[in-house]
């Protein structure tokens, strides 16, 4: 641990104004994460992690307090902080290289020539095993694929800090695993410092040195953080069966469906339809701008599956 | 030159991907024929049920005789013109020979304007104009879409201008035109900067709104991807704006071409500047057996020309569209 803290959040509270007044989304978040650190912020939908992450990335003006990297200020977005977002972002009518080209060419402008330029971009699309396919433009790949280049072209800013808004949300189970695989083995070369939003618990016990869970919205703050203590490199396989791994998914676990159920969310025998529809409201009227709701009938139906097994835990 | 031929006949149910599957070739080419000589018939019945002061109301076959005619006139006038030149080079060949100081002179040859000359004329017209346009809307376009307050600040006066009739501006831009576009050696004559001022007032807001509205419906996410970026503002417009505006900018264009033609014509008619709309003037006040049959080829031309001019911009888009997986029509 370095004496100095690399990025700190002091009770930052954030308001949007609302028709009915303004709404207040964060109450005094507080947070020190060190250089090279691995963060989740993981909490219900709604609660105001994409708030967080748009505050540190600058896309969002804190209403009280900030977030300090390296002891500046942070008021603006920049390079430094490079985020990858939930749907890629990727220009459409670019292809994977040109993509990353535009943030290199924008980032080191005057310190590479064209050739070091070239070899930074195909550099970073090899880390994220994108070298086949770098001319292609995103239409032609997959999701997969597509937010391997969204990290690719993260990575090649060299940001202090990495921002990693749900970048595995909207992809299935054995994509995610490949890219998680993919993203340690990145993690361990480079040692970035990385805060990652999540709703999958396994995600957040698998990649984290630390997990922020945060309360439920309105007037969202950090609840617990759980320091996970796991060797590295972490092998998905082994980890499964191991007690330790086991012991840390259930604190999340009991975190989000015990302390922090959402008030008025379903119990298990309710119609899950019903309980999308009440998700969808409050994410539509707290003026959250985060995508979390993509797939929310889905979504409330694997948390009504999780809760069962809470349930069948603490039986 | 024939893939575009061939891309130009492809509403018409030809085909690049021409294969002799005989259900395939009915559909693309019996179909769209059959529907054509049916036009024809009912026509051709029509036609001979109208009399006019004129006469008979043209049918498929006067329109064919006289677009014959106008053809073979073309050629006269063509082959006076060349004459006139010859005449005249060989009479200062002739100086010449007997004064080498002689001060020659060629004088341009001041015919008719032929059928053809007309629609050269109205083809330039219209060009001009709709550059124009293009280059005051798709700019306009951008800084008003990118700015909400320009927008709203702007959005009742393009709604106001937007349905203006170019035969209500068209006096105003004469007298404008006459009062402020005075030279000794005038580039352009008075009569084509008129109908360029005309079309360029009436085709301007397609393309400026389609334009705004593609620009301020960006992806909010792609916007951000700019902020974290730091573009500067002339990048992110070049690199983000633009290409995520191209298809609304496109159908803004192509909306503002079609006007662009047909307001021209209407121009061209009231305001008795040389071109199609001349030409359709000229004939009606001629008032022969048959100027019918001319003007019917001229409303045939005008479409024909309406049409190639709007498969050509859609060309254009394909070229430029990114998004290769839309079928543009």
């Amino acid at each position: 641990m370095s004496t100095k803290t690399h990025l700190e959040l002091t009770g930052v509270d954030i308001e949007f104004p609302t028709p009915s007044g303004p709404f207040k989304a964060l109450n005094d978040v507080n947070l020190k994460i060190d250089r090279g650190e691995f963060v989740s912020l993981i909490g219900h939908s709604g609660c105001g992690k994409s708030t967080v992450l748009n505050i540190v990335a600058g896309l969002y003006q804190a209403t009280k307090g900030g977030v300090l990297l390296d002891g500046k200020e942070v008021n603006e977005p920049g390079p430094e902080r490079a985020v990858v977002f939930q749907n890629h972002s990727l220009l459409p009518w670019l292809t994977a290289y040109e993509n990353v080209e535009l943030a290199v060419k924008q980032v080191f402008k005057n310190q590479k020539s064209k050739a070091e330029m070239k070899e930074w971009i195909e550099h970073n699309l090899h880390l994220v095993h994108m070298d086949h396919a770098m001319h292609k433009r995103p239409d032609e790949i997959s999701g997969g694929m597509k937010q391997r280049v969204g990290i690719a072209r993260a990575l090649a800013m060299e940001p202090t800090v990495m921002l990693m808004d749900e970048p595995f949300g909207a992809l299935d189970a054995l994509t995610r695993a490949h890219l998680q695989d993919s993203l340690m083995e990145i993690q361990a070369e480079l040692n970035n410092t990385v805060i990652m939003i999540t709703h999958d618990v396994d995600e957040a016990v698998l990649l984290s040195d630390r997990i922020v869970m945060m309360t439920n919205g309105p007037a969202a703050t950090v609840g617990e953080i759980l320091d996970i203590n796991l060797e590295r490199p972490r092998n998905r396989i082994a980890l499964a069966d191991d007690p330790e791994y086991n012991h840390y998914r259930a604190a999340v676990l009991s975190f989000l469906y015990e302390k922090q159920r959402k008030p008025g969310e379903a119990p298990a025998e309710e119609k899950p339809a019903e309980a999308a529809t009440e998700t969808a409201v409050s994410e539509t009227s707290d003026g959250d701008s985060d995508n979390e709701e993509t797939t929310h009938p889905r979504e409330v139906a694997k948390c009504i599956n999780k809760k069962t097994e809470v349930d069948n835990q603490a039986a | 030159m024939s893939s575009i031929a061939l891309k130009l006949l492809k509403p018409f149910g030809v085909d690049a991907r021409f294969d002799f599957n005989p259900t395939q070739m009915i559909k693309s080419l019996i179909v769209p024929l059959a529907g054509i000589l049916v036009f024809l018939f009912i026509w051709n019945i029509g036609a001979k049920n109208i009399h006019t002061s004129l006469g008979e109301f043209p049918g498929p076959a006067q329109v064919y005789e006289q677009s014959i005619n106008l053809i073979a006139e073309h050629n006269r006038e063509r082959d006076k013109e060349v004459a006139f030149y010859e005449r005249q080079e060989q009479r200062n060949a002739k100086k010449l020979a007997a004064n080498p100081d002689a001060k020659v002179k060629i004088r341009p040859y001041t015919g008719k304007p032929t059928f053809f000359d007309q629609i050269v004329t109205s083809l330039v017209t219209v060009l001009a104009g709709f550059i124009l346009a293009s280059l005051i809307a798709i700019p306009a376009g951008i800084v008003i879409g990118l700015n909400k307050t320009l927008y709203t600040a702007f959005n009742p006066v393009i709604q106001l201008f937007k349905p203006v009739s170019p035969l209500a501006w068209l006096p105003l831009v004469t007298m404008v035109v006459s009062a402020l576009y005075v030279s000794k050696d005038p580039m352009f004559a008075k009569s084509f900067v008129t109908s360029l001022i005309t079309v360029t007032l009436c085709c301007l807001w397609p393309t400026l709104l389609n334009t705004a509205v593609g620009v301020s419906a960006i992806s909010p996410d792609l916007n951000n991807v700019s902020k974290v970026l730091r573009l500067s503002w002339l990048t992110h417009v070049i690199k983000i704006v633009l290409p995520s505006a191209i298809p609304m900018i496109f159908t803004g264009l192509r909306l503002s071409l079609g006007i662009a033609w047909m307001v021209l014509i209407a121009a061209e008619m009231l305001a008795q500047n040389p071109g199609l709309g001349k030409f359709v003037w000229d004939e009606f006040q001629n008032g022969s057996s048959s100027s019918l049959g001319r003007i019917m080829v001229a409303v045939l031309v005008i479409g024909l020309i309406g049409f190639m001019l709007d498969r050509i911009m859609l060309m254009l888009q394909k070229k430029v569209s990114w998004d290769k997986s839309v079928e543009l029509r």
